[in-house]
């Protein structure tokens, strides 16, 4: 274990070489290009490539051959170009393709404020890929959560053979922050479940562990199969409703029964308060110092700050803020998580609280909305 | 039952009959293709447990459902960064992209763009049918100029592209092309690239009777392979300069270059290596 003062984009390159990153394919693109960089000089004395491939779509396809090879594989990017890579993130779906995408986000659709901060994507980043079903999602608002949430975001990719995003944003990568950083020997790290069957028995998408198949590798002898079609178990396409349907459900339930599994977030005064504020990312930075300021003023405000976006608990956002008589959703976009809490907490007063700022929000501004509905 | 076949122990048996049309080019091309492996596994220069398919989307990229090896069947345009991905993680393998004139060269161009400038050790089968053919006789940036496709009903005003050109100007290390109407040759242009270290591209001129050869007034495949048979001009050891083609010109075939350079590999692993002992810029 070591302590070091670093910003969020190297927290998340040092965390995927403990996490055992060891292919790394990418595109520069502000603001993630710093964890290229990073890796550029680092990952490859501990064994791995890291290359700068022609565009993103290059990029994330690469990362997917890598992964069939066995390599825990990674790209950084931002939103435009998520968006080049969103017909191979289908592709990492259908295929249950283990990888990870640190998705460090700026402001505005379009070019928009390329060095600046917004949470403008966080539908793209579950919703964006054709095929209508989701992956998971997690969310950092500081360099020690970009840490953490690295390590966790690779261990959920093995554990459901799944592609998983890391949301950051342009403040958190470039905010230096006091980081806990551990050996490996110090973490829980998990590797994907190999098949134990020899490769005449292998069916590369039939599930051995709960809804996840094991999955044997290019060049181990076991003549797998990566398909992009709807396939059976075995990798062929199979045009028919029961199979669509096995699948379907399958790649579904397998993200949504994990949702208890993979819930992340932290709490402050929630216990028995009266009003709740939700907030993800570095505008929960801000909603944190406005809670704060209207505890100080005789309110009894919580914060709930989700580490996990995707799936949603529903059942576990509703107990943490069971107690709450109003609800506030704070974040620096147009109110899109909001659209997504209003229907988890159908029974409750929900109130957006959507301010956009190229940097954080300040708490002030989070306060003159808050005001008028205490 | 069916009669056994030399290559059914490379083939997933339980897929044939494929979904290509009767008359398609690309039995012959994976026939060739398997024939070149079986060669190469006979002779102990390359293991069977190493050999893997990508391909794209395309009737061409569906060759690789049928091989019993390691296979890939990824997104039009993107088998070649899957591909070279394999590679790059297990050096071992021989990484065989099997696409169409759309997914390679349209689609896919700017992939096989920078792959070939990496000189990255691949083998690129690019089967050009001079049409898109799953999706029912468009263009294709192969497509001859003034011939009919469905979204050019009134002749194709554009040029066909010239692959074997692009490959010798970036600078692969093996650069050829055949036809499914000479499959010995093809074959054989199939087992030199497989033996190249670096970037082996071989192009294969094709047919497709249903929505090339029907369209342009050829009834049977028989006639439309006569005719891309007569259109072939085979040469020994053919220039760069000589390899672009039109319908009228015809196409020549043969090897049209060989270098030995160190391919993308090769580079990074020395790379990876000097990093590893200490070494610095």
């Amino acid at each position: 274990m070591r302590v070091e003062y670093i910003t969020g984009n190297t927290a998340i390159a040092e965390a995927s070489i403990v996490a055992g990153l060891k292919f790394y394919a990418g595109y520069p693109i502000t603001p993630s290009s710093d964890i290229f960089e990073y890796l550029a000089r680092e990952l490859p004395k501990h064994g791995g490539h890291v290359i700068q491939f022609e565009d993103e779509i290059a990029s994330i396809n690469a990362v997917i051959g890598a992964s069939w090879a066995c390599a825990k594989a990674m790209t950084a990017t931002s939103g435009p170009g998520f968006s080049l890579m969103l017909e191979a993130l289908s592709l990492a779906v259908m295929t249950e393709t283990p990888l990870v995408i640190a998705y460090v986000m700026r402001t505005g659709p379009s070019t928009g404020v390329p060095t600046r901060a917004g949470q403008f994507d966080i539908l793209q980043a579950t919703y964006g890929f054709h095929g209508g079903l989701t992956i998971p999602v997690l969310a950092a608002s500081t360099p020690q959560e970009a840490y953490d949430l690295t390590v966790k975001a690779f261990n959920i990719s093995e554990m459901l053979r799944t592609p998983v995003v890391l949301l950051s944003d342009a403040t958190v990568a470039h905010t230096y922050g006091k980081v806990v950083m551990r050996e490996r020997g110090e973490l829980e790290i998990v590797e994907r479940v190999k098949p134990s069957v020899p490769p005449e028995r292998y069916r590369p998408y039939e599930p051995v562990k709960g809804h996840v198949p094991a999955m044997a590798c290019f060049g181990d002898g076991y003549n797998v199969l990566v398909e992009s079609l709807t396939h059976d178990e075995r990798g062929y396409y199979a045009p028919r409703t029961d199979v669509q349907r096995k699948l379907m459900w399958r790649l579904h339930r397998k993200i949504a029964d994990s949702a208890p599994e993979l819930f992340d977030y932290s709490a402050t005064g929630l216990d028995g308060c009266e009003y709740a504020f939700i907030s993800y990312g570095s505008t929960a930075l801000s909603a944190q110092v406005a809670a704060k300021m209207l505890r100080e003023r005789g309110h009894r405000v919580g914060l709930l700050k989700l580490k996990t976006l995707y799936p949603i608990y529903e059942e576990g956002i509703r107990k943490l803020v069971s107690s709450a008589r109003k609800i506030f959703v704070i974040e620096n976009n147009v109110g899109l998580y909001y659209r997504e809490l209003r229907g988890v907490l159908r029974d409750k007063e929900v109130v957006s609280v959507p301010i956009i700022d190229i940097d954080l929000p300040q708490p002030q501004e989070i306060l003159e909305v808050v005001k008028q509905w205490l | 039952m069916a009669v056994a076949h030399p290559l059914d122990g490379y083939l997933r048996t339980d897929r044939i009959p494929t979904m290509w049309c009767p008359g398609c080019g690309l039995g012959i091309v994976l026939g060739t293709l398997l024939r070149a492996v079986d060669r190469r596994i006979r002779e102990g220069s390359l293991r069977r447990e190493n050999v893997g398919f990508a391909g794209g989307i395309g009737c061409t990229a569906r060759m690789t459902l049928y091989p019993l090896f390691d296979s890939a069947h990824v997104i039009h345009g993107r088998a070649i960064p899957f591909a070279l991905a394999v590679k790059v993680v297990k050096p071992e393998m021989k990484m065989i992209v099997v696409g169409g004139d759309g997914d390679i060269a349209a689609i896919g161009g700017n992939h096989i763009l920078h792959t070939i400038r990496r000189n990255a050790d691949l083998m690129v089968v690019m089967v050009n049918n001079m049409i898109y053919g799953m999706t029912g006789g468009q263009q294709a940036p192969t497509t001859p100029k003034g011939l009919y496709t469905t979204t050019t009903p009134y002749g194709n005003p554009e040029r066909a592209i010239n692959m074997v050109k692009l490959a010798e100007a970036l600078g692969a290390n093996y650069v050829a092309r055949g036809s499914v109407t000479h499959p010995q040759l093809l074959e054989q242009f199939f087992y030199r690239a497989l033996g190249k270290r670096g970037l082996a591209f071989v192009e294969v001129i094709s047919t497709c009777p249903e929505l090339f050869g029907r369209h342009i007034g050829f009834r049977s495949p028989t006639d439309l392979y006569m005719e891309i048979r007569k259109r072939v001009i085979v040469k020994a050891k053919p220039s760069v300069e000589e390899s672009d083609y039109s319908w009228e010109k015809g196409f020549v075939i043969g090897e049209f270059l060989e270098r030995d350079e160190p391919g993308f590999v090769d580079i990074i692993y020395e790379y990876l290596n000097k990093i590893q002992r200490g070494g610095s810029r």
